[in-house]
């Protein structure tokens, strides 16, 4: 089976709150995958229980085979295979990223070279730096290092490019398709839809502890097949309309203004249009 | 292929456990500094001799270094570790092969080497300013090292317990230094034992200090001022119970209640 991640029937409650609610989820070997929902949906929940931080009430879970509450032994082996990237922390100010790395490829038994990964995450020159004087990019990067240096065959990355800017992020999504291409397989949480669409192969959207749909970024809600939105210029007004056969439409708009449309414009549904839609419907 | 082990990889962490320390200015000087300015100063302000050829300053490095002990393991460690949990360098570790053993082992190493250091200062300031004068029976030597081992260990573990006890990782030093300079002064350190009030005896005989301080005065002191304590004698064996209690104490409190995570 190449299924590296299975849930079924996942439940977790705080208090009164029901966080996780029925939730399944399988993730093959080798996809990015991408879990999208509002703060408090239960994403952070659903993935720390995957990384073995959280327990579960009830459900079956099984990450590269073994159940993530696994203890000692042979819990250790599994966190062998796997590599976590948290969110924002900021301990070891006082290494240098070259300390921090080498120093962490000891845990593990196939580790990769440290100036190696480092150089793959782009952090060469700050090789010889004290983690507190790295900016919040390569101090994210530095992260990823971390996560990275054991060869893991899954790896998680919560919010990774938080606060990075445009250039840094593209350069990011470069090393997380290598890493891929390099055959892991990455769960990725993110707030933002274009790191998904870029991204993932596969996005999930998680709304009040359940699965709401999981699907490519294009087919998302019916995505790929949906109203096209057409808008031009009729003469004082901007007048725009939905239609199912857009280039028939544009056609007959031609023929009408006599070869070019004024200010024509067609819009697909966005995949934050989407997502906006998904995750509000279900607040009603 | 590398085949770690829990006793490697602790070994790994000890190292740069150092690394670290040193680095931090701030916990250089609070840590090695601190315990000389006080040696320095009480030394120079109370210059009398209390017993026959005992100096306050021989009875104030006695209990200096038993002070260390707590210093250098629960002070470090119960300020530390909060620390840690809030930056999430525990959640990080905790997502790693490490054993969870290994990172305990790298923190004992740091407490022994911080505490060897301060204690040889301490020794040896007070020998090149204050008079001190070292023992010179074999005997009272190996009885210091094994109060600086148990003594450590019980201090370590205490730390590691009581880490669990600041909210967070800022407010560990305002929650955990009061409580180790109330322990100085009624456990003897800053005045002689006997001239406190005996609530403050009784109270002190409860807690590990009192004992580490008198350990070390049974180290420091000739035999003949052994009468002037509380018993009228040096109470060895009662010593290394009360601190070997502590110590199971401190590792079941430990074990029970450790949190990688931040509530």
């Amino acid at each position: 089976m190449s299924k590296v991640i299975s849930v079924s029937q996942l439940r977790k409650q705080y208090g009164q709150t029901q966080a996780i609610d029925g939730l399944d989820l399988e993730i093959e070997q080798g996809e990015i995958f991408a879990i999208l929902g509002p703060n408090g949906a239960g994403k952070t929940t659903t993935v720390e229980i995957l990384e073995g931080f959280r327990s579960r009430d009830s459900g079956d879970v099984k990450v590269l085979g073994f159940d993530p509450a696994t203890k000692g032994g042979a819990g250790q082996q599994w966190r062998d295979r796997i590599g976590i990237v948290l969110q924002s922390t900021q301990d070891a100010g006082d290494l240098t990223v070259y300390e921090s790395v080498s120093h962490f490829a000891t845990y593990y038994k196939n580790p990769k070279d440290a100036h190696e990964v480092i150089e793959l995450v782009g952090l060469s020159e700050k090789s010889d730096a004290l983690g507190r004087t790295l900016s919040g990019g390569q101090r994210r990067r530095l992260d990823v290092a971390l996560g990275i240096i054991g060869s893991p065959e899954l790896i998680f990355l919560d919010e990774p490019t938080t606060g990075f800017d445009p250039e840094a992020r593209r350069a990011f999504w470069q090393l997380i398709r290598r890493l891929r291409d390099e055959g892991a397989t990455i769960v990725l949480t993110t707030h933002y839809l274009d790191e998904a669409e870029a991204l993932a192969d596969r996005v999930a959207v998680i709304v009040r502890g359940k699965i709401v749909e999981i699907a490519p970024p294009a087919e998302l809600g019916g995505r790929a097949t949906s109203l096209a939105t057409i808008s031009w210029r009729d003469g004082a007004q901007v007048r725009s309309e939905k239609s199912a056969n857009p280039t028939q439409r544009i056609t007959e708009l031609s023929a009408q203004f006599g070869g070019e449309i004024p200010e024509l414009s067609i819009k697909r549904a966005s995949l934050e249009d989407i997502y906006l839609e998904m995750i509000g419907g279900q607040h009603e | 292929m590398n085949n770690p082990t829990a006793l490697s990889i602790g070994i790994q962490r000890g190292k740069l456990e150092i690394k670290q320390f040193m680095r931090q200015r701030e916990s250089v000087v609070f840590t090695m500094a601190f315990p000389l300015i006080l040696l320095a100063i009480f030394g120079s302000v109370f210059s009398n001799t209390i017993a026959d050829g005992v100096t306050f300053s021989q009875y104030f490095v006695a209990g200096m270094i038993a002070s260390g002990l707590v210093n250098t393991g629960f002070q470090q460690l119960a300020i530390m570790i909060p620390m840690e949990r809030d930056f999430g360098t525990l959640k990080r570790l905790r997502g790693t092969p490490m054993p969870a053993s290994s990172y305990f082992i790298g923190k004992a190493i740091l407490v022994t080497v911080s505490m060897l250091v301060q204690v040889a200062l301490l020794l040896a300031a007070g020998v090149a300013f204050f008079g001190v004068n070292l023992p010179t029976d074999v005997d009272k030597w190996l009885l210091l090292v094994a109060l600086l081992i148990l003594g450590s260990a019980c201090s370590t573990v205490l730390g590691i317990a009581f880490s669990n006890v600041p909210k967070s990782g800022r407010g560990a030093s305002a929650v955990v230094s009061p409580v180790v300079i109330v322990l100085q002064f009624f456990s003897g350190v800053f005045f002689i034992f006997t001239d406190l009030p005996q609530w403050m005896q009784q109270v002190a005989a409860i807690f590990p200090l009192k004992w580490m301080t008198q350990g070390a005065r049974s180290v420091f002191l000739p035999d003949s001022f052994a009468t002037r304590e509380v018993a009228g004698n040096w109470e060895t064996g009662r010593t290394f119970a009360i601190i070997t209690a502590w110590l199971v104490v401190g590792l079941i409190w430990a074990i029970r209640s450790f949190k990688w995570e931040r509530d």
